[in-house]
């Protein structure tokens, strides 16, 4: 492939946290509409990368290309203004607020600005979230339900959809799986494909495998800070992938 | 009966958070009206009314600073703290209108402190606030030393307190800032960072809501409405006391809870919070009405607080459950 193909490459990237290495030249890259399945026990390095990314905090070694330009994020909210949006699945959203303030959450569409206090538009905000939520196939009753009403599923959705709306080019999902049902967790499949079909990069982190191989295209396998896979899914088994984790 | 309005509308009703305190009202106005019937006699709605916007303009400045998840137990401080400080700067040849203006910038520096410690050490406003209570009261008493400047004399106070019949310029404050204030929380993003602020921090930060920024600028909210309120007080009576708003912490807590806003953030409103406070002015004055004993008082304060919460969850629990 190309390198023009990349969304988001990261270079030989190495933290360390007061001493301990974390990552120890991890090199990571996703192309444009890729589902990349990241994978991992417990501490093996995944929630340190996807941090760098997301501009919590910078790498001491390494470097981040993103569209094809240097990047180094200094907070999260610039790779945001760059695209690149992390759904944690407690952070995303404020379970008392309604769908469509947690959709616009930071981002109110406003009608007049005055001494820096917008003036929502409420009209416009209610419009949009609905056609947000059917953008990813989220059928709900009213945008104004409050998010605790929602399932776990029914959740990403909301925060898949706002993701999307705000033209996001890279979507990192951390254990969006985790505590759903078999059927919620389906959903979530969906919503992820249905990014794919956009054009909209994404990574899947897990720790399980059976809930990432049925949509990813590419899966990459950390242990101890280190990538020990980086495998097309054509090209790999489920029982290749099992073996490589299960490695001491 | 699936669709009908009517079902939805009660389910409506019913989740809205004010209802429970609405309803507690009016069995308040009932129950009174019965034992004595001058409680809803012109003279007496004109003094329940010019009591109220003192702790009502308090109360919703709590309410507001509640809502982003923090608290303001130095509220009743600052209620003496600024009138004091006002009258003081008269005593010292300050024209009025300016001496008003200094105590109130007086109150948001307050606010603006209680917010700079709470936010840059971590500890809990309560903590800080509970400090604050303590010092400013102190403060009260150092500064008069027991004995407080005289309120200037034949300086108009028209402007907060006049009289036009039975209303108070008072009650015509409270109504502005209430509309104010729910205009804000309700129709500003500023507004919607304020829920997020106190519902998920976290998610908040995530979402780039600068939440320390939000935090500061409602307990400077709060704090200046705790003074300007205090002014009012002192305008009315003419006076200015050491002892004011003494225990108004509470009484401002309670209206709020009681109107609906949660202790732990990020849910409220600010009508529940009017309507709580007419509540507790209207008990206040109806037990006197009833020729009650005055220690009453607090005894029904407290059962209303606790009543108006089991009655907010147990109403709304119910109503979810009403499918329309």
């Amino acid at each position: 492939m190309e390198r023009d193909d990349y969304l988001v490459e990261m270079v030989n990237i190495h933290k360390w946290f007061s001493g301990v290495c974390a990552l120890k030249g991890v090199d990571f890259a996703v192309r444009y509409g890729e589902i990349v399945g990241l994978l991992g026990d417990n501490g093996a390095g995944k929630s340190t990368l996807i941090k760098i990314l997301s501009g919590f905090y910078p790498p001491d070694v390494g470097k981040i290309i993103f569209e094809g330009k240097e990047r180094a994020f200094t907070s999260p909210r610039e790779a945001r203004a760059l695209g690149i949006e992390t759904i944690y699945q407690e952070a995303a959203m404020v379970p008392k607020m309604s769908i469509m303030r947690n959709i616009f959450m930071g981002r109110e569409l406003s009608r007049l600005k005055m001494a820096s206090l917008g003036y929502l538009d409420i009209a416009r905000m209610e419009e949009e979230s609905m056609k947000a939520l059917e953008g990813v196939g989220l059928r709900l009753r009213s945008p104004h339900a409050l998010v605790e009403e929602l399932s776990g599923g029914q959740r990403q959705g909301v925060a898949i959809a706002r993701a999307m709306y705000f033209k996001s080019k890279l979507v990192i999902l951390d254990e969006p799986t985790n505590n759903l049902s078999v059927k919620e967790s389906e959903k979530v499949l969906e919503f992820i494909r249905e990014l794919k079909r956009q054009g909209i990069s994404s990574i899947f982190i897990s720790h399980n495998l059976y809930h990432v191989y049925p949509v990813a295209d590419r899966i990459v396998v950390l242990s101890h800070g280190e990538k020990i896979g980086d495998y097309f899914k054509e090209e790999t088994s489920v029982e290749e992938i099992t073996r490589l984790m299960v490695l001491p | 009966m699936q669709n009908s309005p009517w079902a939805f509308n009660w389910r409506k009703i019913l989740l809205l958070r004010e209802t429970s305190s609405l309803i507690m009202l009016f069995a308040v106005i009932i129950v009174f009206f019965s034992i004595a019937p001058l409680f809803l006699s012109k003279e007496n709605v004109g003094v329940v009314l010019e009591i109220i916007p003192e702790l009502g303009i308090v109360a919703l400045g709590v309410t507001m600073l509640m809502i982003t998840g923090e608290f303001d137990l130095s509220v009743g401080s600052v209620f003496a703290f600024c009138p004091i400080m006002m009258a003081l700067f008269m005593d010292w040849g300050i024209n009025a209108v300016v001496a008003v203006i200094f105590a109130l910038i007086i109150g948001i520096g307050l606010g603006a402190l209680n917010g700079f410690i709470t936010l840059t050490f971590g500890i809990p406003s309560f903590i800080t606030t509970l400090g604050a209570m303590l010092i400013w009261r102190g403060g009260v008493l150092l500064i008069t030393g027991g004995w407080p400047p005289p309120f200037p004399v034949g300086m108009s106070t028209v402007a907060l307190v006049g009289r036009v019949g039975i209303l108070r310029g008072s009650l015509f404050w409270f109504g502005v800032i209430t509309v104010l204030l729910w205009f804000i929380l309700e129709r500003t993003d500023f507004g919607n960072w304020m829920f997020a602020s106190g519902g998920n921090q976290i998610a908040a930060r995530a979402m780039g809501i600068d939440v320390r920024k939000v935090k500061l600028a409602n307990f400077m909210i709060c704090s200046l409405l705790a003074g300007f309120a205090g002014i009012i007080q002192s305008f009315r009576l003419e006076t200015t006391l050491p002892s004011m708003g003494n225990g108004l912490e509470m009484e401002a807590i309670a209206a709020t809870v009681i109107g609906g806003t949660a202790l732990s953030g990020g849910v409220g409103t600010l009508i529940g919070t009017v309507v709580g406070s007419f509540l507790i002015r209207m008990i206040d004055n109806g037990l006197i009405m009833a020729r009650a004993p005055s220690y009453w008082f607090r005894v029904f304060i407290g059962i209303a607080t606790i009543l108006a919460v089991i009655l907010n969850t147990f109403v709304r629990e119910r109503a979810k459950k009403l499918r329309c």
